[in-house]
């Protein structure tokens, strides 16, 4: 149960259990964004779920094509900038009136209305660091160690081509039947991917 | 590359906007033209520039260490005008900071792609802007030892921040914009810098950028959360940097001295920053897009659209310099009206009609297309309008302080040799910084460029394309973009 859990998180981040013999998946090289789409979308009509598709630039649609919902990080930094506001309108509320409350020119030691800049201020700062700590949790990153890195012509995905790459972990994963429908989307260059787990995967 | 959408009888099957990218270059291409940059042997002519700028880095240590050795008294800094360049350097620095905060954030918000191939840019501009403002206030509180009293960490007096004072709020301010900022820029740097490490030789080159780029292979359940948080940084940056301007003009008009206590301060601030900041952007891509060949990606158009919000903002700022003058003699206060009046007429009269004739007057150039299409034209009036800008805040300063309630305070200020020195070596580290950020970071968004393209767009291949639609078995020999 836990382990199941465990597995659905980690596929949300794109982390892919091998299987028992080291195999990570089989990755397909296909030539455009519309091939992937299209490829996405049928290897999720196919009943493949544990599959991801790496390009160098977001591919309009392909959350769809790949059965993904909306991204949660908006609820996360909701969460983020109230505590960011709650924490700004005690610490000055605290400090001023609590803590060392000094007379200033007969003002009061706390009230809104000069608090509202350092508010906004703080509110912003606690979104922003929320929003980038959840991307970064939600993805799963910072990853060194990724089984991907081993294959030479998986370096050109941040540069010019377009990747699907179909989980070992998959209930319907078959190295040699996937290779074949991966094949009959139009994917070249199909190689599969093990995970050694050795450092320096990318290194020559 | 026959078929791209811009060469004649193709244009016809395109729906989106107009390319950004000319000269039909392919992904790869692109990949190569910006990557080569941060990966070629060092130019000698960067070597060159980077002595230049580091030699300006030693010049501020100097002065600063001067200051702090001596004290405040070393800058022309004194009653009546207690706030003298230091200040002036601080706004305009801010200020410059603006734009490219604007670029990457509101223009995102907006849709404007153009934006794509400058944001890189203009957002390392922001941060060093920045960098270079924070140097001024915290070297003019005098105790710069003691500097961590203005935030919220407990000390040996037991004592907290005044938080009702302006000033105060500008630490939050400037500090929050400075985190945010560089936030937003990395972020949008970790697929460029994944880029770069895929194609780096050198193993330390590989090990660094590896840990930079945080293992990014351009997933896509990646993407889907780094969209969505981009957004928001870029819905999160919009408020802010109207804010940071705002409350910089805070610093001002919530004191009671004519001619500072205004309620016009925050928008015209805003405008004004945004102003001198695209001016500065021109500045830089002009001599950037040249340099290192990005005649391509940095277009004509971009550099165009950029002198429109230069015209917009500038007359936005003339339109303000007006309105505090009807102001002023509206409101009856007699102090008001002789703060504006000394201003255009009295001792600094000079630097009144400097800042006028830059920021007023100058940009009205652009209302001609061929002269806001003209780079050495747009080069010039950018200079121009950073030094109007820079007058601006002189004007403010100098000429409200200078002259308050009682003739018998008058002074007049001058600055002294380390003051000038001091804002000269600021603009050594800038460009140290710039430098730098020229020489190892992509200084356009590859990613982003590409993914305006219309052959990003999966249904570009829908009508386009010559059969390697999907399902073609084989390799296209541009991989890129299935047309060959």
């Amino acid at each position: 149960m836990l382990n199941e859990f465990i597995r659905e998180i980690k596929l949300s981040m794109g982390i892919f259990e091998s299987n028992s013999d080291q195999t990570y998946g089989v990755l397909a090289e296909f030539s455009d964004p519309g091939a992937l789409l299209d490829a996405a979308r049928e290897t999720r009509k196919a009943g493949y779920r544990h599959f991801d598709t790496h390009s160098p630039f977001p591919v309009h649609g392909m959350d769809k094509a790949m059965g993904l919902g909306q991204s949660k990080i908006g609820f996360i930094v909701f969460g983020g900038a109230i505590f960011g506001l709650a924490l700004a309108t005690w610490m000055q509320w605290w400090m001023g009136a609590v803590d060392y409350p000094l007379n200033i020119s007969g003002k009061p030691f706390f009230s809104t209305e000069p608090s509202t800049p350092v508010m906004f201020e703080v509110t912003i700062l606690f979104s922003a660091l929320t929003a980038v700590a959840a991307m970064l949790a939600f993805n799963g990153l910072p990853r060194p160690y990724n089984p991907l890195f081993y294959s030479e012509n998986f370096r050109r995905a941040t540069d010019d081509s377009f990747f699907l790459h179909v989980g070992a972990s998959d209930d319907l994963f078959d190295e040699e039947d996937t290779k074949d429908f991966l094949k009959s989307l139009g994917g070249y260059n199909i190689e599969e991917i093990k995970d050694l787990g050795e450092a320096n995967a990318t290194s020559d | 590359m026959a078929n791209q959408p811009q060469s004649g009888e193709q244009t016809e099957y395109y729906e989106g906007p107009p390319t950004m990218v000319k000269g039909g270059l392919s992904f790869h291409e692109i990949t190569n033209l910006i990557s080569h940059h941060a990966e070629k042997k060092t130019p000698s002519a960067w070597l060159a520039a980077f002595g230049v700028a580091s030699l300006g880095v030693v010049l501020l240590l100097t002065m600063l260490a001067y200051q702090v050795w001596n004290g405040v008294g070393v800058w022309g800094n004194n009653q009546p005008v207690a706030w003298g360049w230091p200040i002036v350097n601080f706004v305009f620095w801010v200020g410059i900071g603006h734009a490219g905060t604007l670029i990457s954030a509101i223009l995102f918000l907006f849709r404007q792609e153009w934006r794509t191939s400058i944001n890189r840019a203009a957002e390392a501009m922001t941060i060093f802007a920045v960098i270079c403002a924070l140097i001024f206030p915290t070297f003019h509180v005098g105790r710069v030892w003691v500097v961590y009293w203005m935030l919220p960490i407990p000390n040996q007096m037991e004592m907290w921040p005044q938080f009702k004072s302006p000033l105060l709020w500008d630490v939050f301010a400037v500090s929050v914009y400075f985190t945010v900022s560089l936030l937003f820029w990395y972020v949008g740097l970790i697929p460029d810098l994944a880029t770069l490490r895929d194609r780096a030789k050198n193993i330390w080159r590989k090990r660094v950028l590896g840990f930079f780029s945080l293992g990014w292979t351009g997933a896509n359940r990646h993407w889907r959360n780094y969209e969505k948080t981009y957004l928001i940084l870029a819905g999160l940056a919009t408020p802010l940097v109207l804010s940071v301007h705002s409350v910089v003009s805070f610093d001002f008009a919530v004191s009671i001295i004519p001619g500072w206590h205004t309620t016009i301060f925050p928008p015209y601030f805003v405008a004004g920053a945004i102003f001198s900041g695209f001016a500065m952007v021109v500045t830089l891509l002009v001599i950037s897009r040249k340099v290192y060949g990005l005649e391509n990606l940095i277009t004509l158009d971009h550099l165009e659209k950029m002198n429109i919000i230069i015209l917009v903002t500038g007359t936005m700022v003339g339109f303000a310099y007006i309105t505090e003058f009807f102001v002023a003699w509206y409101s009856m206060v007699e102090y008001e009206q002789y703060a504006f009046l000394n201003r255009a007429i009295g001792p600094y009269a000079w630097a009144y009609w400097i800042m006028m004739t830059c920021n007023l007057i100058a940009p009205q150039f652009f209302w001609v297309k061929k002269l806001r299409r003209n780079v050495t034209f747009m080069f010039i009036i950018s200079i121009v309008v950073n030094i109007g800008m820079w007058f601006e805040r002189f004007v403010i300063t100098i000429t409200s302080l200078h002259r308050d309630f009682l003739p018998s305070s008058w002074g007049y200020y001058s600055p002294t040799i380390v003051d000038v020195l001091t804002f000269v070596g600021s603009f050594g580290l800038f460009f140290f910084l710039f430098l730098l950020f020229l020489r190892f970071v992509p200084m356009v968004a590859v990613s982003e460029v590409k993914g305006v393209m219309p052959e990003a767009d999966p249904h570009y291949y829908d009508d386009h394309g010559d059969g390697h639609g999907a399902g073609t078995p084989e390799p296209a020999t541009t991989p890129s973009g299935g047309s060959s």
